[in-house]
Formats: structure tokens, sequence, C-alpha cells
């Protein structure tokens, strides 16, 4: 199809490397604002997951805060915060973390809540105080739906940072807010294209930090 | 449980095929004021288009409070991306009216013009339109893309014309919507008419809107494209730079219409809003959106009544 | 914020809450109709799982605007460029969650409905898919609350593409906070009105979940949610 030659002619255009404007300075831009919104997306998900589950309370609290989460429409927040702070990074930061939450906070729950009750049970009685059972025991058997978790939401939040471009923050939405601005759709069709290939990337490189750290027993099982 | 079962997914199966049909058989939303036709328009009822900025909604709006006072049926589209998808969609006669602006619409129409007064501008705008559409009389109201600088940086770097910007080129990151960069009133003139070339310092920001305005303001661009009849630029003691080679053109408003689409009550109606326009009053609407807030439909009809429209 | 402007303009709120629903649930409903088809197919033949969840994931990764352009050349600028969009992303949350929901379904249970002379077509109807409710159902919370949330997005093409989206460009162009934050508002409150719709809808259908053991049905529903997010 016509699009996909478009984007190819765009795509190999040498001037679209170079410059502020090129696809390596919007890439890094796109991948930077991804990995400091997961991380901050981890860094509130998995201690409360990891807390809830393990004390079998506020199951209800964690479906209701992901569904909050889910929710929220991120155009609206990013506006609302960018018009507070015009050109600050931290609400784009803070709107894709709140997108990647859901997934990560009730993945983690829910690895946690699933861990093998035999083990538990077991740590328990070898002595293991809390603390140990939900570090030794339960966060281990509860990894491979944490890690599905974050490449859930690393997909999420890869494909959706194109909005950071709609308050000029750059990244890969630059190309088709610009595209669509100018009606050139082979940007918006590159845009949109390495907006995709990156997604899936992300998928890619998840799975494999999943599996590095990954116990093979616990894999096998899951 | 069996029969309940049964119910309760034949419901659930005729509610789904229910929408799908009503959805189906309506696929142009349901809202009657609002919302593009298959059959676009045909003349007697008009689609009302405008481009993504509050100063072209606003007319859009007067348009249609004028067009209604006369029995015509009205629907709008309003805030559609930019004029390049816009004007597709009145070249289909999916959109029937649109405000313009002369300049701005040659410019877009020829890239390579050099018009620069209101009669060169309306002469080459009325050949180079596609035969299907149309411009109305411009009005004396005019609103121009404009180079702003901070008052700060006006004194400190001499700056009074655009031409002056050669002494800075070098520093200042120049500050727009999107579609400036490539524009030929944008970037691409400001290289070619005063030899000031900012293809690597421009940042794209919005529709000089809150974006632009703050980016000028806090330094994050030293110049910037705001349109001049904006409110913020005396708001804010920005300086505006001259254009003596006339970069920025005639931008006087214009009526465009697709001329299958409207018939003479409709040309006339539209031409008293053009006359009753000046840049002062368009100022000032804009500034009732724009600053006070008030309601775009609101200013529009409060000045239609007052100028007599309706 | 200011509630005087929020209480003089609650029909215009009223008006695009309206269309927000419409847009949002119309997608929801097209993406299960299509969705549970698919989801048969892939449970039945289990080769064919992998290459549509594969596409369903892809087409997911599409940025909402890019799809919206795209289509306008095709579908023109009507309802349909932003419900199509909507539809095909609720494919990843749907189709994984009819597919799980149906092989979740003990075999013991299919077995027993199989001696008892269900064929193929009774059984799937009256016991796979009420099995799969729970699972079905939390699919289509996540799916309805994302759909109503994505919509906001179609604003950038138009006024009447974006539903509440509407009060988020608008309050941006001219700087009125006021104006974002009602939309925002207005789309949660929205989309969790949906999402309480179906958890009622969801426990209606299923009275026996109730009468389970409470850590059974909460581990099942709780990994049905895990899959889905």
């Amino acid at each position: 199809m016509s699009i996909f030659t478009d984007f190819w002619g765009w795509f190999t255009t040498g001037a679209n490397w170079h410059g502020s404007d090129g696809i390596p300075a919007r890439l890094s831009e796109h991948v930077q604002y991804c990995l400091l919104a997961l991380a901050l997306a981890s860094a509130v998900g998995i201690p409360i997951g990891l807390l809830t589950g393990h004390f079998r309370r506020g199951g209800l609290a964690v479906t209701a805060l992901s569904t909050a989460a889910r929710a929220l429409p991120t155009l609206g927040i990013l506006y609302v915060l960018a018009s507070y702070q015009p050109l600050a990074v931290f609400p784009v930061i803070l709107v894709l973390a709140a997108l990647g939450l859901p997934s990560i906070l009730v993945n983690t729950y829910t690895g946690v809540v699933q861990a093998d009750p035999d083990a538990v049970d077991a740590a328990r009685g070898m002595g293991m105080r809390p603390s140990q059972v939900l570090l030794r025991v339960e966060l281990p058997s509860a990894l491979p739906l944490i890690w599905l978790g974050i490449r859930l939401a690393a997909f999420q939040v890869v494909s959706t940072a194109t909005i950071a471009a709609f308050v000029s923050l750059g990244g890969l939405g630059n190309y088709i807010r610009f595209g669509l601005a100018t009606r050139d759709y082979p940007q918006v069709v590159g845009g949109a294209v390495l907006t995709v290939v990156l997604a899936l990337l992300s998928l890619l490189v998840v799975s494999l930090a999943a599996r590095l750290t990954v116990s093979k027993g616990i894999r096998a099982r899951s | 449980m069996k029969r309940r079962t049964r119910l309760l997914s034949t419901l659930a199966l005729a509610a789904i095929t229910a929408t799908a049909l009503a959805a189906c058989g309506s696929s142009s939303n349901p809202v009657s004021s609002e919302g593009g036709n298959d059959s676009g328009s045909s003349a007697g009822s008009v689609v009302i288009g405008s481009t993504n900025f509050p100063e072209n909604e606003l007319l859009a709006n007067i348009y249609a409070d004028v067009l209604r006072a006369k029995g015509v049926k009205v629907s709008t589209q309003l805030n559609i991306g930019s004029r390049e998808i816009v004007y597709k969609l009145i070249q289909s006669g999916k959109i029937t009216v649109l405000p313009e602006y002369n300049g701005a619409l040659l410019a877009y129409l020829d890239p390579k013009t050099t018009a620069t007064t209101k009669d060169a501008t309306d002469q080459e705008l009325s050949a180079k339109l596609d035969p299907k559409l149309e411009v109305l009389e411009p009005s004396s109201a005019e609103d121009k893309d404009s180079l702003n600088v901070t008052k700060a940086n006006a004194e400190k770097y001499d700056l009074h014309s655009i031409a002056d910007l050669t002494k800075v080129a070098d520093t200042f990151t120049l500050g727009g919507p999107p579609e400036f960069k490539t524009r030929l009133q944008g970037v691409v003139g400001l290289k070619s008419v005063y030899g000031v070339d900012f293809s690597d310092r421009f940042q794209p920001l919005d529709e000089a809107g809150k974006l632009t305005i703050d980016a000028l303001k806090d330094g994050s661009v030293q110049v910037a494209d705001i349109f001049s009849t904006d409110p913020s630029i005396v708001a804010n003691n920005f300086v505006t730079l001259t254009d003596p080679k006339g970069l920025f053109g005639a931008q006087n408003v214009v009526p465009l219409v697709y001329k299958a689409g409207v018939n003479q009550t409709i040309v006339d109606a539209l031409n008293a809003v053009s006359a009753k326009l000046d840049t002062p009053t368009l100022a000032r609407l804009v500034s009732e959106v724009v600053s006070d807030k008030k309601d775009s439909t609101v200013v529009a009809s409060e000045f239609a009544k007052s100028a007599g429209l309706v | 914020m200011d509630w005087g402007w929020v209480s003089d303009h609650l029909d215009l709120v009223g008006h695009y809450t309206g269309r927000n629903a419409y847009l949002g649930l119309i997608a929801v409903a097209f993406g299960f109709l299509v969705s549970l088809p698919l989801g048969l197919l892939c449970a039945r033949y289990r080769w064919l799982y992998a290459p549509i969840s594969a596409l369903a994931t892809a087409l997911y990764a599409i940025p909402s605007l890019a799809f919206f352009v795209v289509l306008l050349d095709f579908t023109g600028l009507q309802d349909r460029t932003i419900i199509i969009p909507l539809t095909l992303y609720t494919l990843s949350v749907l189709v994984p969650a009819v597919v799980d929901g149906l092989t979740n379904v003990p075999e013991h249970v299919r077995q027993a409905a199989t001696a008892m002379g269900f064929g193929p077509l009774r059984r799937l109807l009256q016991v796979e898919l009420p099995l799969s409710i729970p699972v079905l159902i939390a699919g289509l919370r996540v799916a309805t609350v994302s759909s109503i949330s994505l919509v906001s997005v179609g604003s950038l093409l138009g006024d009447s593409f974006g539903g509440l989206g509407y009060f988020f460009t608008r309050g941006y162009q001219i700087d009125y906070p006021t104006e974002i934050w009602t939309g925002v508002i207005a789309v949660v409150v929205l989309a969790l009105a949906a999402d309480l719709v179906l958890v009622a809808v969801g426990r209606l259908l299923t009275p026996w979940v109730r009468r389970s053991p409470r850590t059974v049905i909460r581990r099942r529903t709780a990994r049905a949610q895990a899959r889905a997010a």
C-alpha cells in the first residue's frame, strides 16, 4: 500500500536523521519519558501490590485504584498539568506513570496472592519473619506476573507517549502532530510505525529481562 | 436456571444486535446541531467549519448566527485540525463555509506568491482558487501572524523589525504552530525574504495559544509567532516586530464558500458580516473569549445583535 | 476552579457526556461482537490464538491520533473514523478474555454436559459462556473504561468527535483550567459509572458465584483481571 512506501521514503531520507527533529533525537526523548514513567509506576505499584497481596487486604482497593487510574483521560490530565506548568517534563511522566500503574499494581497483587500456598506455609513453619516470607518466597514466586504487568505497562506507555508532542515536549508523537498540521502523511505514518515498532520492541526487552531474573523453577510452573 | 440463562443470553444478544443496527443506521452523530452529513450540504442548509483556534471558531459562530437568523439551516464543524485538513473538506463540499484569511489562504495555494497588498492578494486568490470554491468580500478586519519578542529583549538587542533578527538568529529560538516551519509565511519565508534562518532553531508549540505565550514569557523561545489580534501581546508588553517587506502580507478575514452550497441570501449575509468587522472589533471579541473566558457562541450572538446583523 | 461556570454549562456537559458514552460504548459493543466469534475460533483451534493475539497487540500499539488521521481519507470526517480504531483497540483485551473464559471451563463440566446430551451449540450457550461470564465481565470492564477515556483524543480532529475531550482542547486553547477539569472529572465519573454497571450486570448474571467459597472466586476473578489489565 502506498502508505508504506510513503513511510519508507520518509524513513530513508537522510535529512530526517539529523538535528533536533531527527529520528534519533525524537526516539531518545520518547524512550526517556517511557523509562521514567515505568520507573515511577513500578516504584509505586510494586510495593503497594506486594503489601496488599501479602496481607490479603485491600484487594478491592487495588481493583478500584487501577480502574480509577484507567479512567483518567490521559490527554485531559496532561493539558491540565501543562497549563499549570507549561513545558515542564513531569506532567508527561506523571500521566504516563498513571497509565502504566494499573497493570503493574494488579499483576503484582495477583502474583503475591497466587504464590504457592504450600511454599508460603513451609516458609512460615521454618520460622521466617513476615518480611522474609514476602521477600524470599512470595516475591520471587510473583515475579512472572510482575514482569507480565511491567510488560503490559511498557507497551501501553510506549504507544501513548506520543501525547508528549501535544504539549510540545517532543518524542515520536511530534511526527504525528507535525504531519497532521501540515498534511504530510508520510510523516504521520512514520511516527506511527516507529511507535508501533518501539512498543513491540519493549515487549521483547521486558520478556528478556523477565527471562533473566525469574528463577527456572518458577518459570517452569507458570 | 436454564430458562433464566436462556432469557438473559437472548436479551444480551438482542441488546447487542440492536445497538449494532442503530449504529449502522446512523453513522453520523445523533445531535442535529453538529456533525457533517454524507451528502455534504444543499443550498438552504450549510455546514460551517472552523480550524482549531478561538478566533476562527468565533467567526464561524458569528456566521452561524447570522445565517440562522436568515432562516438557513446551519450545522457547525468546529476546531478541525488545521487549514490543511479543512481545505480538503470544503473542496469536496463536506463543509460549505469557512472563515479564512486571504493572504494565508493564498500562501497555502501558491507557496511562491509574492503578493503583499490586499488587492494583489485578492486578485491572485481568485485566480488560484479551486473553481468549486469562491471567496466573498474581504473584511477590513485583519489578523496576521506576527513575530513578537519580550520588551526586555527588544531593548537589549535593539529589535524593531523582522530584519533586525539577523543580529540574533544564531542564538534566538523561534516558537510557533507546527505548520509554521514549512509555510512560506513562516520559517521558509523568513529565510528567503529576510535572510533569517530558523530552520534549526524552531520549537513547534501551539496555535499561538498559552504554550507559545508562556514559552516567550519564560524565555524558552526568544521570538514567537502570535496572531496579531491576540490580547496577550498587549497584556504581556510584547513588542511586535514590524514587517517592512510584507512577508505576512494582507490577512483580511474573508468567507470561503463552496459555490454549489450557497445561494444569494447566504452570500449577502456573509458579506454583511465582513462589512461590520474591523480589526479593533475583532481583537475585542477575541479578547472576550480568550481573556474573559466567555462562551464563543455567546460573544458571537451578542456581536451579531449589536451590529444589527440579526 | 470556577463552579459557577460549571453550573452554567451543565447542558453542554450533558451533551458531550452523551456523545462520549455513545462513541465509547458502541466501540466496546462492536469489539465484543467481533471478539466473541474470534475468541471462539481461537479457543477451538489453538494455533490461531498466537497470530490473532499478535495482530490485536500490534493494532493496540498504533497511536490513536495517527490512526484517526489515516482513516480520515477513507472514512471522512464521520463518527466511524473514531469508532473503528476504538473498536480495534478493544480486541487486545476482549479476545483474550473470551479465550481465557472458555478455556477455563473445567473439563469435567464440559464432559458432564456432553454426557447429559448437550450438543456443542447448546453446551456453548448454556454452560461454557455462562461460566465464562466473570472473565468476560473483567475484560469488558477494562475495555469500557479505556474506550470511554480514549474517546477524548478524537477532539484533536474536531469538536464533535472527542466527546468530553471538547472541554480539554477548548480549556487548553484559552487557558481555562476550570474547563479542562470539568472534562476530566466528567470522563472519570462516566467511566466509573459504566464500570459499576458492568459489575452489577456481572453479579446478576452469575448467581451461583455468590454461593461458592470466596477465596476461589477471588482468585479466579483476580487472575482474570490480571490478564486483562
